[in-house]
């Protein structure tokens, strides 16, 4: 692969678009392809295919050995709540390759100091949701314990479809969440979906335990979805 | 931050390049059996043998760095086989009992 192809491709992955890069193996030689820029008609249906599936390989067109290669944007955190939880977030979610935001409205939480080099947007769910719509790819993670500031954003999660819904509150707190939220208008069986407690059980105590049991359960969620149901 | 810049192999990559060094990319291309990376993982390894990545878990990068110095100093791609049956297994081999078959080019 030359420079100019290698750069293309990482501000490609970087902008979080898909991009395809196609290894010609019997005469050397690399092309990157990014989503939204054209692909040659003749490679759009094993493009297309690969952008689907997200799997890499090889492939025979009109006699040439290709190795396809698919680069997928990774899934995006939106964690409610620029708690202490969040802040061990903001460190790990990178090292697993995840998207991460955080949104407070408590400008006391929402600080730069806290949060140094980390998306942090101090406003309420309602305002930064009009503009980032939550989707599929997106995990919600919601830890400020306060309904005003939590239940809309959970509400949302559920309506999206976002692969990963969590909510931080003992089994009481849910409860009565879990009201709030049929109020609301979700399902029941939405519902059921929320991770609360939230997090795998591994008897997590501290505030950076809990965030990586937060991300082992967001992990688990992403690589375990069903694809045959979204489709 | 969309992708970890840390430990991301193809930003390694381009800025190793950038930087006027002399850089190959090995890239998993089939697996069979139980094998630790899925195809289209990245191992970037410069004429010094510093590397970035992984094609395996750690049981062939030691052979893949090796051939990968050769093809930047030909400019010729090479494609890998390495499977247990090998009978360097040990060394060379995937002690998982999986086969990979990994190709390394030049870049730049």
């Amino acid at each position: 692969m030359q420079l100019a192809e290698l750069a293309r491709l990482n501000s490609a992955r970087l902008q979080r678009r898909a991009a395809v890069v196609l290894t010609d193996i019997s005469a050397g030689g690399s092309e990157v392809l990014v989503e939204g820029e054209g692909v040659p008609p003749a490679l759009a249906g094993i493009v297309t295919g690969a952008l689907r599936s997200g799997k890499a390989g090889l492939t025979e067109i009109e006699g040439r050995t290709l190795f396809i290669n698919v680069h997928l944007p990774p899934p995006r955190l939106l964690v409610i709540g620029a708690v202490h939880i969040s802040q061990a977030l903001a460190r790990m979610a990178p090292i697993i390759g995840y998207d991460l935001t955080i949104v407070d409205p408590r400008t006391a939480f929402a600080t730069e100091e806290r949060f140094e080099g980390v998306k942090l947007v101090a406003d309420w769910p309602e305002d930064v949701l009009k503009e980032q719509p939550l989707d599929a790819y997106t995990a919600l993670v919601a830890v400020t314990h306060d309904p005003k500031i939590d239940d809309f954003p959970l509400s949302e999660a559920l309506k999206a479809g976002c692969f990963y819904v969590g909510a931080l509150g003992s089994r009481k707190t849910h409860a009565k969440r879990m009201e709030r939220l049929k109020e609301m208008g979700c399902a029941e069986t939405q519902i059921a979906t929320i991770a609360a407690p939230i997090g795998l059980d591994i008897g997590a105590a501290t505030p950076a335990e809990i965030a990586l049991a937060i991300l082992a359960q967001v992990v688990e969620a992403f690589r375990r979805r069903d694809l045959a149901a979204e489709a | 931050m969309t992708v970890s810049v840390t430990m991301d192999p193809l930003l390694t990559a381009e800025s190793w390049v950038k930087s006027g060094r002399s850089v190959a990319l090995a890239t998993v291309m089939e697996t069979w059996g139980s094998a630790p990376r899925q195809a289209g993982s990245h191992l970037v390894i410069d004429g010094e043998g510093n590397f970035e990545g992984s094609v395996s878990g750690g049981c062939v990068e030691g052979a893949v760095i090796t051939e990968a110095l050769d093809v930047i100093a030909s400019g010729q791609p090479k494609m890998l086989d390495f499977g247990v049956a090998d009978e360097t297994a040990w060394r060379i081999g995937l002690s998982c009992g999986g086969r990979i078959r990994v190709y390394v080019e030049r870049l730049g």
